[in-house]
């Protein structure tokens, strides 16, 4: 598959939230207001292409030499847990105004499946590092995409009248559904009709 | 084997490893928090109400230490602990007023009617789903409790004739059960203020009478005959002015009152 065919794949046809259902936790958590939907994007997207090369540097260098190939899922957790609280805390002693952006989000990715997800996706689709790299940059922009119209979404929401027992959280649900069922239209086709494969 | 002791090794490694990176970069890299902010974290009842308009406890520490605020919004520390806020500071305390919730309603099961008999969940927006609740009254008191589940100090309990009360030495005034309230019958009122006009329907006197023995049915007594006891007639309604309030005059038109809806807080 070409680098674009890799992007358009992991924006649209397999977004993470829409499609394959991976890291709901921020995206109903963080999608009330717009600002916070974006840093929590890019956070999120810095995670998941820096997590995607050290895993793949893991996975080849480590696990493959010694035929350990069935440890990557746990292999890849204790990495990716770790690699985000240093990216931390790098992040607060060099730069505190990125921290202030960005920081409260990061624990929360530490756990997120979309993180550990584009890891493993990786492995099975047998990328190389820079293939690793790009689904994982695109993994992160889809669920960009996916956050940003969200709380957009939600933004206008707020102001509509919405039947108290739906109003926050389960409307955003059923917003979030309707939203996967147009991502649907996205599918394998595509990559076929923009002669990317 | 082999294999089994490999697998252990990389994994309880690769653990060591990133365990003993990250304790270095720790060391390294951390900036050690100023003595005071810690000092003011821990001083906070770290009840994480909310009701100082922050994300919690040490939240509000922190925009006290940045000096984005002053102290004194905690409800739950009280006048106390914004003294040895302020005194970690060295800043002048100016305090918040301590609140406490009341619940504007004095109806129960002999004082208002019903409409029908509502057995559903019991809970009071589930309730007010169905014709805004069971009450002939409806801006009073649900009476299904869901004050009661909500409240993190057990503040509100049931009487015996099923109405709700407020203890105000339990509450904390973090303004939860405000929210929850589908009737809004529930406000926060300063903690030291006497009387209050315990009635929340807005309706003409004609349609409370009918429904209600005791709610406010906008007579303006109160009003005209006892200016200087601050209260205001609005939309049928008497509020009671709690910075204006002279004691006496409220207690006299408390007396004039022909429904008896300004009632003496407990």
């Amino acid at each position: 598959m070409s680098y674009i065919g890799i992007i358009v794949t992991y924006v649209f046809i397999s977004n993470f939230i829409l499609v394959q259902f991976m890291g709901l936790c921020p995206f109903i958590g963080v999608s009330k207001n717009s600002e916070s939907a974006i840093g929590m994007g890019l956070a999120v997207t810095f995670v998941t292409g820096v997590a995607s090369v050290v895993c793949w540097c893991v996975y080849e260098g480590l696990l493959v030499p010694l035929n350990l190939q069935y440890l990557k899922t746990i292999a890849f957790i204790l990495v990716i847990a770790a690699l985000v609280q240093l990216v931390e805390m790098v992040l607060k002693k060099m730069s505190p105004a990125l921290y202030k952006a960005l920081g409260i989000f990061l624990p929360l990715i530490t756990t997120n499946c979309a993180v550990l997800g584009i890891a493993l996706i990786n492995v099975d689709e047998s990328f190389n590092l820079l293939e690793s790299f790009t689904s994982g940059v695109s993994a992160g922009l889809g669920f960009t995409m996916a956050i940003v119209l969200m709380s957009n979404i939600r933004e206008r929401l707020e102001l509509k009248p919405v039947r108290r027992l739906f109003k926050g959280v389960p409307i955003a649900f059923i917003s979030a559904g309707l939203m996967a069922l147009a991502f649907m239209a996205f599918d394998k086709t595509l990559l076929y009709n923009l002669g990317l494969v | 084997m082999t294999a089994i002791l490999n697998a252990f090794l990389i994994i309880a490694g690769l653990g060591a490893v990133l365990g003993l990176g990250l304790a270095i970069a720790d060391r390294k890299l951390t900036s050690p928090k100023d003595s005071k902010l810690e000092e003011l974290e821990g001083m906070m009842p770290g009840a994480n109400c909310g009701g100082c308009g922050f994300a919690g406890c040490s939240a509000y520490a922190d925009a006290v230490y940045q000096g984005k605020v002053l102290p004194g919004l905690c409800s739950p520390g009280g006048e106390e602990l914004a003294k040895r806020m302020a005194q970690v500071l060295g800043v002048e305390v100016k305090m918040a007023q301590k609140k406490v919730a009341y619940i504007f309603c004095s109806g129960d099961c002999e004082s208002t009617t019903k409409e029908f008999d509502y057995k559903g969940i019991p809970d009071c927006n589930a309730a007010s789903i169905l014709f805004r609740g069971d009450n002939g009254c409806k801006s009073g008191c649900l009476h299904l409790g869901s004050c009661m589940s909500v409240c993190t100090t057990g503040a509100i309990k049931r009487k015996e004739n099923g109405a709700l009360e407020v203890d105000a030495s339990l509450c904390q005034g973090c303004g939860s059960c405000t929210k929850v309230c589908p009737n809004g019958v529930i406000k926060l009122i300063p903690a030291d203020s006497q009387y209050v006009v315990a009635c929340n329907s807005h309706e003409k006197g004609s349609e409370v009478r009918k429904v209600c023995k005791v709610g406010c049915i906008g007579c303006r007594i109160c009003e005209t005959k006892f200016p200087e006891a601050g209260f205001t007639v609005d939309q049928n309604l008497a509020t009671l002015d709690y910075d204006k309030a002279s004691l006496e005059e409220v207690c006299k038109a408390a007396q004039a009152c022909p429904r008896h809806i300004i009632r003496k807080r407990v």
